[in-house]
């Protein structure tokens, strides 16, 4: 963002707008010495500032959290764009309640309404963001999910079985050829009824790679790694030098099952899992995985017919540690290690451990040689450990307490947040001297750098993704917001520029050049593109049908009625299903229905698209319906009724407009 | 130091609004006075009309009925006016225009100002190409005979 400029106005303007504000500010001076701060000490203000019309320079992709969504910033500015519904239903637009969405949230334990989302992860090609897709996993009932960034919506979901706690995902390698899953509680694989106490008898972690179609970005559970029953807690794909690998970090090898926060402890050191992809794929390619038979759900959108479809997986392949020499490595990771992140190079692995007191640095070519000369120190069920001096290339000492997670900038520095000590340290690659540091408020979880996990970071700012904000904003009750900080990276000294709340949790996020995706954004569906079953395409088609106790309407929508607008013949114990077309092929012109009594929710229809409201009438009567979006000058005026009979009446299926 | 400003600001605002209420007051009357000269404005500058195309007046009538009829009727006014007679008020360029460029016509052709004030609905932009706006209007040609 550049500073605004007042010289680019017209002379005369200029100048006296400079004089009028210099008047205006020494008129409202006298109450302290902020406005002195702000124009004397480098004026922050003018740095997040984006004029009324104009564009940030950032997209701001930020996990939602328990929200189960993602929420689209602007950076500088810090304003939020637009909430995608993912992982929970959306009453707002119908996401999980119309017809045509409700498949996107199906799993093998039926329908859910909400996730916990965590790590949104922009698809990359050459280890550089491509604008393609955004991926972000689901914790809770694991699950991953690819948004498509034309529409900048879900159109896809697929569940990863044999797991508990999909927290080490997505994170794609360095062109998307995988993304990754792992299982935070480890779980009897398969599952079944035993004592917990069996732990360490029954229990595996399964590691997934998810093989991404390059063309339609289709996800598919390509093989499971059936590991020991450690917690896997983050990944970090490698790049570059490392590109053929994926790194894990686990805790809780102590194999504890209950009181983790103490028994899992206990050890000095637990573990970073080296997967090397490459190898999991040859021997999958040479057939050593088995079928292992689970049910879990894939569910994507049609985008020609406006719907989405599940489909139930019945298998998976599986592969065996001790079955695959080469493929896997334990590297030790002192103190509960936490992040695991790759600088831009792919040379170095940075682990955050969450009750360490320095950040260990790892070398990916001392790893290299310590895998061919043997430095082994005994295995654990077939994967060698590896010694933790053969593998670490250096140590930041004293930077603070609980690093959690790095990410890198273009000028060999390495930003590491610490939630004990609520900071970001600011380290050198290579010497793993501390050079700066700079509070949060409060207690940092992630951060991120625009492409800061990339091969090429846009070394601009840091967000500080906050889990506490406790005094920063104006009280509302015992729940405060949620929030994230911008920080300026560019100078020697970090520099706070600006707060922002955000929704949900902002656990993680991902940043990118905002023209990287503004001129592939979808404005309207084509209606000749649509080819929804229910579409009509011309209000001469809208129509009632009867068929049995279903009555399916088939209406449009444009500024501003519906056709038809009145309809009767529905009775009481009809099951009505609302086929709704907007038929605008104009952009920003979306419609809203909204039905009285109904008990999902309403349909916000974009234009060119079909949406459907199941609806099911409990009482005779006329139940009127609405745009619910405000779409012009005579919005109040869209509007229309239902006539609906008791049951066993002999009103026959009519339905009008405008007669 | 206020006042000062303050008069500048108000002279320059007064001096904006009078060269631009001069300038859309002229093209205002001229162009209502004859509108079978207003071209309109927007991305079709002239259109050359022969005779009538048959199949291309067909293919515009399609269009029309999936794209237009929500809003406009041929015989009747609508949620629009009525289309009938249309290429006999209007011309052939400022048609398309007025199906292509809705949002700046509206705001700044003086018919089609007009006819917002009048309608009190935007024309709403469906997103033709030029080829189907030029179908369209040979449809209207067909209608009218023209």
């Amino acid at each position: 963002m550049k500073p605004i400029s007042i010289i680019k106005v017209p002379f005369n303007v200029g100048i006296f707008g400079i004089l009028f504000a210099l008047g205006a500010f020494t008129g409202c001076n006298n109450n302290g010495s902020k406005h002195e701060t702000i124009l004397g000490g480098g004026d922050v203000a003018s740095e997040v500032y984006v004029a009324p019309g104009k564009y940030d320079d950032f997209y701001l992709f930020a996990s939602g959290g328990f929200s189960g969504q993602v929420g689209v910033y602007g950076l500088p500015s810090g304003r939020l764009f637009r909430v995608i519904p993912v992982f929970s239903q959306n009453a707002e637009n119908g996401w999980g309640y119309s017809e045509e969405t409700k498949p996107m949230l199906q799993t093998s334990h039926g329908f859910i309404p909400w996730g916990d989302s965590h790590h949104p992860v922009l698809s990359k090609t050459d280890g550089n963001a491509n604008g393609k897709w955004l991926f972000i996993n689901e914790n809770n009932t694991p699950r991953i999910a690819r948004i498509n960034l034309k529409t900048f919506n879900t159109d896809e979901i697929i569940e990863i079985p044999n797991s508990g706690g999909n927290h080490p995902s997505p994170y794609c390698t360095e062109n998307t050829e995988y993304l990754v899953a792992g299982t935070r509680f480890s779980v009897p694989i398969e599952n079944k009824d035993v004592p917990i106490s069996s732990y360490k008898e029954n229990f595996k972690g399964a590691i997934s790679l998810v093989k991404v179609d390059p063309e339609s970005g289709k996800m598919s559970v390509a093989v499971q790694i059936i590991c020991p029953p450690f917690d896997y807690d983050k990944n970090r794909a490698g790049k570059g030098v490392s590109r053929d690998w994926t790194f894990f970090t686990c805790y809780n090898s102590e194999q504890a099952n209950t009181m983790l926060e103490a028994t899992a402890s206990q050890n000095d050191k637990d573990f970073i899992l080296a997967v090397n992809w490459k190898k999991a794929e040859e021997y999958l390619n040479a057939g050593k995985a088995k079928d292992f038979k689970v049910n879990y759900y894939h569910n994507y959108m049609d985008e020609s017919k406006q719907t989405a479809f599940s489909e139930i997986m019945t298998s998976v392949k599986t592969l065996e540690p001790k079955d695959c020499p080469g493929m896997l490595y334990y590297m030790p990771c002192p103190k509960s290690p936490h992040g695991v992140d790759v600088n831009p190079t792919g040379e170095y692995i940075a682990a955050g451990g969450k009750l360490a007191a320095l950040i260990p640095v790892y070398s990916y070519d001392k790893m290299i040689k310590a895998i061919s000369g043997q430095q082994f120190d005994g295995e654990i069920e077939g994967i060698p450990v590896l010694k933790y001096d053969a593998v670490i290339a250096g140590e930041v000492q004293k930077p603070g307490l609980g690093p959690l997670h790095t990410e890198f900038d273009d000028k060999g520095y390495g930003y590491t947040s610490f939630f004990l000590t609520s900071e970001i340290v600011k380290w050198k690659i290579g010497t793993w001297e501390v050079v700066d540091r700079i509070p949060t408020y409060y207690s940092i979880g992630h951060l991120c750098i625009p492409g800061g996990d990339s091969k090429n970071p846009y070394g601009k700012y840091v967000i500080a993704l906050n889990k506490i904000t406790k005094d920063r904003y104006l009280p509302t009750g015992p729940e405060v917001c949620q929030s994230a900080q911008l920080i300026d990276i560019t100078g020697e000294k970090m520099k706070l520029l600006l707060d922002f709340p955000t929704i949900g949790e902002p656990h993680y996020a991902q940043a990118c050049p905002a023209s990287l995706l503004t001129g592939n954004a979808t404005k309207i569906y084509k209606l000749e593109e649509n080819n929804h079953p229910y579409a009509v395409k011309n209000e001469k088609e809208g129509r009632v049908e009867r068929k049995g106790n279903e009555v399916h309407i088939y209406m449009t929508m444009i500024r501003s009625h519906f056709a038809p607008d009145n309809i009767e013949g529905v009775k009481v114990g009809d099951v009505v299903y609302c086929h709704v077309t907007n038929l605008e092929q104009d952009w920003d012109v979306p419609h809203g229905f909204a039905i009285k009594g109904a008990n999902n929710a309403e349909l916000l229809i974009m234009p060119g698209e079909t949406r459907t409201l199941k609806w099911e009438p409990k009482e005779a009567g006329v139940v009127p319906f609405y745009c619910s979006d405000f779409c012009s000058a005579l919005h109040q005026e869209m509007q229309g009724y239902i006539r609906v009979s008791d049951k066993n009446s002999n009103v026959p299926v009519s339905f009008r407009l405008g007669e | 130091m206020k006042n000062i400003c303050g008069l500048f600001f108000a002279g320059l605002i007064i001096a904006v609004i009078y060269s631009c209420s001069s300038d859309s007051n002229s093209a205002t009357t001229d162009a209502l006075a004859d509108p079978m000269k207003n071209r309109g404005i927007g991305p079709v500058s002239s259109v050359s009309t022969g005779t009538l195309d048959h199949t291309l007046a067909a293919t515009g009538k399609s269009i029309f009925e999936s794209k237009c009829t929500a809003c406009h009727k041929i015989e009747v006014k609508h949620v629009g006016p009525a289309l009938n007679g249309v290429t006999e008020r209007r011309t052939p360029e400022w048609i398309m225009n007025m199906i292509l460029n809705p949002t700046e016509m509206t705001q700044k052709d003086p018919i089609a100002k007009d006819l917002l004030a009048t309608y009190m609905a935007p024309m709403a932009n469906q997103n033709l190409t030029q080829d189907e706006a030029r179908a369209v209007l040979e449809f209207f040609r067909s209608n009218d005979n023209n």
